[in-house]
């Protein structure tokens, strides 16, 4: 097996959209996590919101892209406000039992075909979803029409312009966290992950705070889940599962969850061994060397061990892989 | 000293020359279990006024009741006139009363610095949309930082101003949380036994900083279990016991009062209420 | 003390009544529909698969093929997978049998129980019936109530089982675990493996499998979360090694036992004397089963020394520790019985629902909603929030569709939270 191939296929990987698409939802859940302390276990279905959002826009009311891309982060919007307003006055695991319980519920929503627009159709496509939503962001396409060599992939130049797309985004979004958490702002959210008694005692409006901050992180769950929809030109709903959230914690928390890099950091580390790891199993099943062990088995291989590596990360180093040990998030 | 502060002779619930906060009915049951009944409770403005009582007697609870960090089950209070009963924690704070906690809540991942500066009002960089705009905020942020250092230079804690706060010690922490809710510059400080945990050589200091905040203008009311603090620095003392005010006075008249030597030491009416332990050290 | 001592009798009660009743009743087997597999031969196919809400296999359904002089019939097999053949091409109707459809089950829309296909314009035609829960027409509204209400007891009783456990461990060490319910998948795919692919009598494949299951728990506690505790790692980062350990745990039961929907091999024949309720005679010794194991919980809990003991460190573990019981102990005996029960759930789940490697953490959701409305911690409340639980899920089903009934508990935690967040029978400082 040739392990070079792997390993830039696997670089190939990083640059795409997708990756792009979980940065942003893991940045998200660092303003969230990282600097308020709010356990969202519910990240997938924020990004599933803001895409069926997107998508319903363009489908159903053939909006252009920035008033489909505002529709979108309007449903994420609404969909935090609903989940913070009963969760938001009460001890962190609600808000975790909620977000969780209302990715589910989501999941059956979308999958459901009760839901149907005047003219008999399903709004969410129900299973199979919906496609063909990305016509107004496509033609908005600068790049020349080609095939292009990236890092041994070959890719169209609609690719290439949902990727350009997905990490401005991301940078955009990095951006305005670097700013806003150094801020007055974050530095009232940092104190509410610490205490949120304190800060209430210093006459701050914590809930006001928590909801903001579940918003913002929102709107960039929103946003990933738009991206990454355009990039795969469907939105279905068996994507938005638990493992779409908990790849986001991974990510982050391989990174940090406390440094505004370190959603990026986490994305690329997770995302290049992701990729290999995925092929050195692969050539190993090839070659025999894993028993009677199949190919999609292989990916089931892999989703156990990004459970380990967030149960090794949340036990050995909460700091992340590049964070410093005295800023560790959790300590009592 | 009874009649500058009083209306009347030293009893429960008397009325005050010029209270600040007035408490009526104020009651709090924990699952049939009686924590707070106070019938009538007024503190005095611009005096420092100990709580004292026994383990369980419901000062902490009467705290969190009166800040709104808890719900009575019936009551009104009012601070300066103004009906508190209801308002949420962070406006009670906002109107100028202030307080602290028993187990200390410093900030541990900010800097202390950045604890002193979260107790500040009016920073309009608080709010999202102006924290993305610097200039809205750059001034009042450096307005801020001097009040800040001066305050921790006042309680000897500049040189650590740039660490996180989980390095301080324990007594350190106190501090930094009283001179923290001290950045708003309150009408009413409520300290939460400030003495606990910290070591003889910082309680002299902590004194100092109290009495200070009364010649400051500022109104103090604090629950403390050390009874040589409170005769030494406390113009009015109000006892509680089971959740009710038994008993209320200047400091030396109250330590005299049969009615607390009961409450607060049941059995043990040969120990020594008011020994002047702290005088003699200082001395 | 007093309350739950008489839930426990009013179970003990419902438990031998349930024996009593089923005591008469036989469970007679389903009956054969003389219908005679396909000519492979033939070359015009309409094939198609029967999938109960799109997920579950429905296995011995009637498919009727008439038109063109032709009346055949074929019964689908264990797949769902059902397959017609005729020798000319010309157009034909396929229809369900809806009377072999198991109780509750229907077409939904009615009128594709009946479809046209064409075979003359193709040789091979999938059809696709849509299957779900549906409420039957001709049947009174009471008559659907009381189904409902029945059917949703019967969930709720389940529920309770499973949702003590988290109670039980959340109120000793202040911890919600979010791999609870794959221990109910563990039960199920257990029982599942043992009694169809071992041929063991279910009994005995039922108590190993909840013995197993609770060995599970005992092993989780001991490898994951006794040396947590003793790091004192916070109790945040707790919840997010449990999911990471459930995200494990479910692919690992993948893994081993596969992703197919699994019948456990409970007879769907309903028990005949309960009609309008329809119910079989699995789930009535079920529902016994569940009866008895809850009314034995809550005498554990008020009468043994042990059963106090865990009240104690539940109420204040601290002072517990001071008066001498020993808390870890006492947490132990918990994840056990934690694990036994939430075993029994698994057995009796996957016999009443069908099961596959995802259902415990699929009803994680319903599991919540329980404890949270009968108050974390509190094991009484636990079981009145589950039954409710149960039952707004079943009878939902005659609002809302079918396949949204789960919406409602999340509709229900969200009302508790609003409400009442310390929920039904919970102390208000637990919110702290």
């Amino acid at each position: 097996m040739d392990l070079i191939v792997a390993l830039q296929s696997s670089f190939g990987e990083l640059i795409t959209a997708g990756t792009a698409a979980f940065v942003l939802c893991a940045i998200g859940l660092a303003i969230h996590f990282g600097f308020t302390g709010l356990l969202n276990f519910g990240q997938a279905a924020f990004a599933a919101v803001g895409a069926y959002g997107y998508a319903i826009a363009a489908l159903d009311f053939k909006a252009p892209l920035v008033l489909s891309v505002l529709f979108g982060l309007l449903c994420a919007v609404i969909f935090a406000v609903l989940l913070g307003i009963p969760t938001l006055r009460l001890r962190a695991d609600y808000l975790a039992i909620v977000t969780i319980a209302a990715a589910q519920v989501f999941k059956f929503v979308a999958t459901s075909s009760a839901i149907t627009d005047p003219s008999g159709n399903v709004i969410t496509g129900g299973a199979e979803g919906l496609s063909e939503f990305g016509g107004t962001f496509y033609s908005l396409n600068p790049v020349p029409a080609g095939e292009y060599q990236v890092f041994g992939n070959s890719l169209t130049q609609d690719q290439i312009w949902v990727d350009i797309v997905g990490w401005l985004l991301v940078v955009v979004c990095a951006l305005l966290t670097y700013f806003l958490t150094r801020s007055p702002w974050g530095r009232a959210l940092k104190g509410i992950r610490e205490d949120e008694d304190a800060v209430r005692s210093l006459g701050k409006n914590v809930y006001l705070y928590k909801m903001q901050a579940l918003i913002l992180g929102g709107c960039m769950a929103a946003l990933g889940g738009m991206v990454f929809v355009i990039n795969s030109q469907t939105v279905q709903p068996t994507v938005w599962g638990t493992n779409f959230t908990f790849t986001i914690w991974t990510v982050l928390l391989l990174g940090g969850a406390t440094t505004v890099l370190g959603p990026i950091a986490g994305g690329v580390v997770f995302f290049t061994l992701f990729a290999f790891i995925q092929k050195v199993l692969e050539g190993l099943v090839a070659i025999h060397w894993m028993g009677s062990l199949t190919i999609p088995q292989v990916g089931q291989i892999r989703l156990i061990l990004v459970g380990l590596a967030l149960m090794l990360l949340v036990i050995f180093r909460p700091q992340g892989l590049f964070g410093n040990k005295k800023e560790t998030l959790f300590n009592g | 000293m009874a009649n500058e502060i009083a209306k009347g002779p030293a009893a429960p619930g008397v009325a005050k020359v010029d209270p600040i906060l007035v408490a009526d009915g104020v009651r709090r049951e924990f699952g049939g279990l009686v924590a707070v009944d106070v019938e009538h409770l007024e503190i005095p403005r611009g005096k420092i006024t100990a709580l004292i009582g026994p383990n369980g007697a419901g000062k902490t609870t009467l705290f969190n009741l009166l800040t709104g960090f808890d719900k009575p089950n019936t009551g009104k209070w009012t601070f300066q006139g103004r009906d508190l009963a209801g308002v949420p924690a962070f406006k009670v704070a906002r109107i100028g009363m202030v307080r602290t906690f028993q187990l200390t809540k410093a900030l541990s991942l900010l800097t202390v610095l950045d604890n002193m500066r979260l107790g500040a009002k009016h920073q309009p960089g608080e709010s999202l949309l102006r924290a993305l705009v610097r200039p809205l905020w750059r001034k009042r942020e450096a307005e801020i930082t001097v009040a800040a250092e001066e305050l921790l230079k006042r309680f000897k804690l500049d040189a650590k101003s740039d660490d996180f706060a989980a390095s301080l010690s324990g007594g350190q922490r106190k501090l930094l949380e009283m001179a923290r809710a001290l950045m708003s510059k309150p009408v009413l400080v409520m300290l939460d036994e400030p003495m606990a945990g910290v070591n003889p050589a910082l309680t002299q200091s902590l004194l100092e900083h109290i009495k200070g905040l009364k010649d400051d203008g500022t109104t103090v009311l604090f629950v403390e279990h050390d009874m040589h603090m409170v005769r030494h620095i406390s113009d009015w003392v109000i006892v509680m016991a089971e959740g009710r005010i038994v008993a209320e006075g200047p400091p030396n008249e109250v330590m005299k009062n049969p009615a607390v030597i009961d409450a607060y030491l049941g059995a043990h009416h040969d120990s020594d209420l008011g020994a002047d332990k702290i005088a003699k050290e200082a001395n | 003390m007093t309350r739950l001592r008489s839930l426990a009798g009013l179970l003990l009660l419902l438990g031998t009544v349930f024996a009593t009743l089923l005591g008469g009743t036989a469970a007679s087997p389903a009956q054969a529909a003389t219908c005679a597999a396909a000519d492979p031969t033939l070359p015009y196919i309409v094939e198609g698969t029967l999938l109960n809400n799109g997920e579950t296999p429905l296995k011995g359904v009637q498919v009727n093929l008439t038109g063109n002089g032709v009346d055949a019939c074929v019964l689908s097999d264990e797949n769902g997978y059902f397959m017609l053949t005729v020798a000319k091409p010309a157009k034909y109707t396929v229809s369900i049998e809806t009377s072999t459809l198991p109780a509750g089950v229907g077409v939904d829309p009615a009128d594709q129980a009946s479809q046209a296909v064409d075979l003359t314009v193709t040789s091979d035609q999938g059809v696709i019936f849509p299957l779900g829960k549906v409420a039957d027409t001709s049947v009174s509204i009471w008559a659907q109530l009381a189904d409902r209400l029945f059917n949703g007891l019967n969930m709720g009783l389940l529920l309770a089982l499973a949702s003590i456990g988290i109670s039980l461990i959340f109120g000793t060490t202040g911890f919600s675990n979010f791999a609870h319910g794959d221990m109910v998948s563990l039960g199920a795919m257990l029982t599942w493996f043992m009694t169809q692919i071992l041929g063991w009598p279910i009994l005995a494949a039922g108590a190993v499998a909840i013995v197993a299951v609770g060995a599970s728990a005992y092993l989780q506690d001991a490898a994951i979360w006794r040396p947590l505790r003793r790091r004192r790692l916070g109790l945040n980062q707790m919840m997010i090694v449990s999911i990471g350990f459930s995200i494990v745990f479910r692919y690992l039961i993948l893994i081993f036992f596969g992703g197919e929907t699994k019948d456990l091999g409970s007879s769907t024949e309903p028990v005949a004397w309960m009609a309008p309720i329809t119910t079989t005679s699995t789930s009535l010794i079920g529902m016994g089963i569940s009866a008895v194991a809850l009314a034995g919980v809550a005498l554990f809990l008020t009468k043994t020394r042990i059963g106090k003991a865990t009240r104690a460190v539940s109420d204040n573990s601290s002072l517990a520790a001071s008066t001498g019981i020993d808390v870890e102990r006492i947490i132990r005996i918990v994840w056990i019985l934690a694990g036994l029960l939430t075993g029994i759930a698994g057995v009796l789940w996957g016999l009443r629902y069908q099961a596959n490697w995802s259902t415990g953490f699929d009803i994680l959701l319903l599991l919540f909603a329980a404890t949270t409305l009968g108050g974390l911690g509190t094991s009484l409340g636990t079981a009145v929030g589950a039954i409710i639980i149960g039952l707004v899920v079943e009878t939902s089903a005659l609002v809302i569709p079918t396949d949204l009934t789960y919406a409602s508990a999340l509709f229900i935690l969200i009302l508790v939270l609003l409400v009442r967040p310390q929920g039904i029978l919970g102390k208000k400082q637990r919110l702290g």
